[in-house]
């Protein structure tokens, strides 16, 4: 029994997906794998984006995974911590927009 | 960092056997070899030699962290002159052979570096010199070194692994980047990687790290601006080389408890284009001492050519040489990941 929900070596297995339902699964690597090619945005700006996503959804595959993609574009370290600050940015100020939300009904329930 | 060599510190990875040991004790990867096989590539064959490799010794101002030469200042192993002239006189003999690629080391440490490079002129022999920038500045009888590049139209390859210090003088040492930046500046100043000058200024990118390197097209791009909007640095072209696990670079990867990774993605990156595309299809590599090798890499695992072909430049024989079968061992994996690498950078566009 695993000890821990995430396992590094998992992340190896993530093609193992496609075997409990190959369509969709195959299907959904051939999109990610169209996705991430040079495009309108280089592969290095797409890894900043994937590692900023990566932060914002808090999955330790996905930061394992485009840490490493982003030193392998050529990305440097302040690039990449700006763009987690992005992510934070993001989800702190999603956070904080909620505040008007919290004013209104401060408004509504108060003289 | 340490500031000595492997053999300084009397490392066991100073040992090229031990090394080599190192190499193929991860029985999870399947020998460099079988691959080759399964895509037709075995023996691996020359397609013709036209390049002549010659390291003119380990002697080095730096003593980089990734450094597959374990060279340094504390290293003594340099070319002599009476070798250098069995280099000139198996080149005059062998017009097929077009580029000497000199490479140590810094190889302007040697005290005939210059008398060779003037010979190698007179051959009419493309030159390459494989100059570490810092050289230049290290002392006052090097600063004359981008005039002498240009008098003798040198092509010069110089490595530069980032845009910017930190990881620059990660790998290469405190630094190193300020140095760099103000010898590339010299160079362009004669010329060198400016339009229409035909001085040719190529910079060398290796990661600073367990990664394998990025497309160099885009790399190159980023390079240029970097360096020119930061520095005003001009150059020509950027070639992008993958660390070979020798050396330093493998004691660094062991130290770091990188190294089953770093192989593992060496493997799962093998490309049977960058395969039939190896340097040292095209190219002999000479020792200080004037052995002969299939590559650099090879040279500094004291894996000599094949037997069956002349072992030392006093013996050069390019046709017997272009019949050997090319020595291979794991590290190979490293020049045929991903696009490939070369001495010339990737190896697949």
């Amino acid at each position: 029994m695993e000890k821990t929900y995430y396992n590094p070596a998992d992340l190896k297995k993530f093609g193992n997906i496609t075997e409990l339902q190959p369509e969709l699964g195959n299907k959904f690597f051939d999109y990610y794998g169209e996705v991430f090619k040079e495009g309108a945005l280089t592969a290095r700006e797409k890894a900043l984006i994937a590692l900023a996503v990566s932060h914002a959804v808090q999955c330790p595959y996905c930061i394992d995974a485009y840490t490493s993609d982003c030193l392998e574009k050529g990305a440097d370290e302040n690039q990449m911590m700006e763009a987690v600050h992005v992510a934070a940015a993001i989800k702190g100020g999603a956070a904080l927009v909620h505040g008007v939300q919290m004013m209104n009904k401060i408004k509504e329930l108060t003289m | 960092m340490a500031v000595t060599s492997l053999k300084k510190q009397y490392h066991e990875l100073a040992d090229a056997g031990f090394q080599l040991t190192v190499l193929q004790q991860g029985a999870q990867f399947p020998a460099f070899a079988e691959k080759l096989a399964q895509h037709n590539l075995l023996p691996l064959k020359p397609t013709g030699a036209t390049i002549l490799q010659v390291n003119v010794g380990k002697m080095c101002n730096q003593t980089c962290r990734h450094c597959h030469v374990d060279a340094g200042p504390d290293r003594r192993e340099i070319m002599t002159r009476e070798t250098m002239q069995l280099c000139l006189d198996a080149l005059a003999r062998n017009p097929e052979l077009t580029i000497v690629d000199i490479t140590g080391g810094a190889p302007e440490m040697n005290p005939d570096f210059r008398w060779f490079v003037e010979e190698l002129s007179k051959l009419g022999k493309q030159t390459i010199v494989r100059c570490n920038l810092t050289i230049i500045l290290a002392n006052p009888k090097y600063h004359d070194l981008p005039e002498f590049y240009k008098q003798l139209k040198v092509q010069v390859v110089s490595s530069l692994p980032y845009f910017a210090a930190s990881r620059t003088d990660a790998q290469r040492g405190e630094g190193v980047f300020e140095k760099s930046v103000k010898a590339l500046q010299m160079l362009n100043e004669v010329g060198y990687g400016r339009e229409g000058s035909g001085l040719t200024l190529d910079l060398v990118y290796n990661p600073s790290g367990a990664f394998l390197p990025a497309a160099q097209q885009t790399l190159e791009a980023e390079f240029k601006r970097r360096l020119k909007a930061g520095f005003g640095i001009d150059f020509n072209n950027l070639f992008c080389i993958t660390n070979l696990p020798i050396s330093r670079y493998l004691e660094y990867l062991l130290q770091s408890g990188n190294y089953e990774s770093y192989m593992q993605k060496l493997v799962d990156a093998f490309n049977p284009s960058a395969a039939a595309n190896v340097m040292c299809r095209n190219t002999i590599s000479v020792g200080w001492d004037g052995f002969l090798y299939d590559c650099d890499f090879n040279q500094m695992l004291e894996l000599r050519v094949a037997p069956t072909a002349p072992q030392h430049i006093r013996d050069f024989d390019l046709q017997v040489l272009n019949n050997r079968s090319i020595v291979l061992n794991q590290h190979c994996y490293g020049c045929t990941a991903g696009a490939g690498s070369s001495c010339g950078g990737q190896t697949v566009s």
